[in-house]
């Protein structure tokens, strides 16, 4: 079972390797769009490292919950509605949802994500 | 002018890896094209023909029912030029593949030297881009034909790789229709 710092060594590996970033700029904080410069397609790249890196399976709903961000049911006037939000921290238990609470416009969703998000949602996976 | 940036598979295993060589002559447009006074290979299309390695790699996975693109070149890094009269040998390897697109490391060497290393993603187009069709079956299996690569393919196993069978009915359907 890999420690906390092994988990962060390796997603760092795979951020500095998937978005060709330096591994000081993979710090905690760093949000995944805003900081690093992740694109969509780039969401693909990281998934299929981390799942080699830690020899896990990622269903692709966990770490983007398009699902909800695009239904009816939990989306109005482009907000995720208080229901939307808990479904959000039902299904991303590993992420810190309280600024994203204060105002939840779907379009800021993308780049709510941080390193450090990752990396524990990656612990869950693999009991570190 | 077809498309094709590789000559031949050389080496071809299921799901792993895939080895295809492309020779470089003088007389194609790109090579005087380019760089007049230095008929280089445009590093641009030696990602191509590793692309076209590695989709076709991917594809074969599935039996060649999703509709594989190259979604993001991670890192493409050259050593040296290659020049007319090269033969460059492509060499792609599956890093992980699931059901929505693979990862795979990409060489390109000429003789035994290391030429280039890029990293390629491909993606499986989803629902989102139902009806669009990328190739003719029978085209596209005449194309594989053509790149050799059930010559030299393998299952994972080691056994021939055999020709998927909806390729199979859509030539015999061509072909029935042109009598």
């Amino acid at each position: 079972m890999p420690t906390k710092e092994e988990v962060f060594e390796k997603v760092q590996e795979a951020l500095m390797d998937a978005l060709g970033v330096d591994d000081d700029e993979v710090t905690p904080s760093a949000t995944m769009v805003g900081d690093l410069g992740a694109e969509s397609i780039d969401f693909l790249d990281i998934v299929f490292r981390l799942e080699k890196a830690f020899e896990i399976e990622i269903p692709r709903s966990e770490l983007f919950p398009e699902d909800i961000l695009t239904s009816a049911e939990y989306v109005q006037d482009g907000k995720v509605t208080p229901e939307g939000v808990a479904e959000l921290k039902k299904r991303m238990p590993f992420a810190d949802l309280s600024k994203f609470e204060s105002n939840p416009v779907v379009q800021g969703f993308g780049n709510l994500l941080t390193v450090n998000d990752l990396c524990r949602y990656v612990e869950t996976k693999v009991g570190a | 002018m077809r498309w094709f940036w590789i000559d031949r598979f050389v080496e071809f295993e299921s799901g792993l890896r895939a080895v295809a060589t492309k020779n470089i002559g003088l007389v194609e447009e790109q090579m005087d094209g380019y760089g007049p006074w230095l008929p280089l290979m445009p590093a641009s299309l030696i990602i191509e023909g590793l692309a076209q390695t590695g989709g076709l790699l991917v594809g074969e996975h599935n039996a060649f029912q999703e509709r594989v693109v190259l979604a993001k070149i991670g890192k493409a890094s050259f050593h040296r030029p290659a020049l007319a009269g090269d033969t460059l040998t492509y060499t792609v390897v599956v890093e992980n593949i699931q059901s929505d697109g693979a990862i795979c490391q990409g060489t390109s060497h000429i003789g035994d030297e290391l030429h280039g290393e890029v990293d390629l993603v491909f993606a499986h187009l989803d629902d989102r881009f139902q009806g669009v069709e990328m190739f003719d079956p029978a085209d596209f299996l005449r194309m594989l034909r053509l790149l050799r690569l059930f010559e030299v393919g393998r299952t994972d196993g080691g056994e021939p790789l055999k020709i998927p069978e909806h390729l199979l009915r859509a030539e015999r359907e061509e072909y029935a229709a042109s009598d």
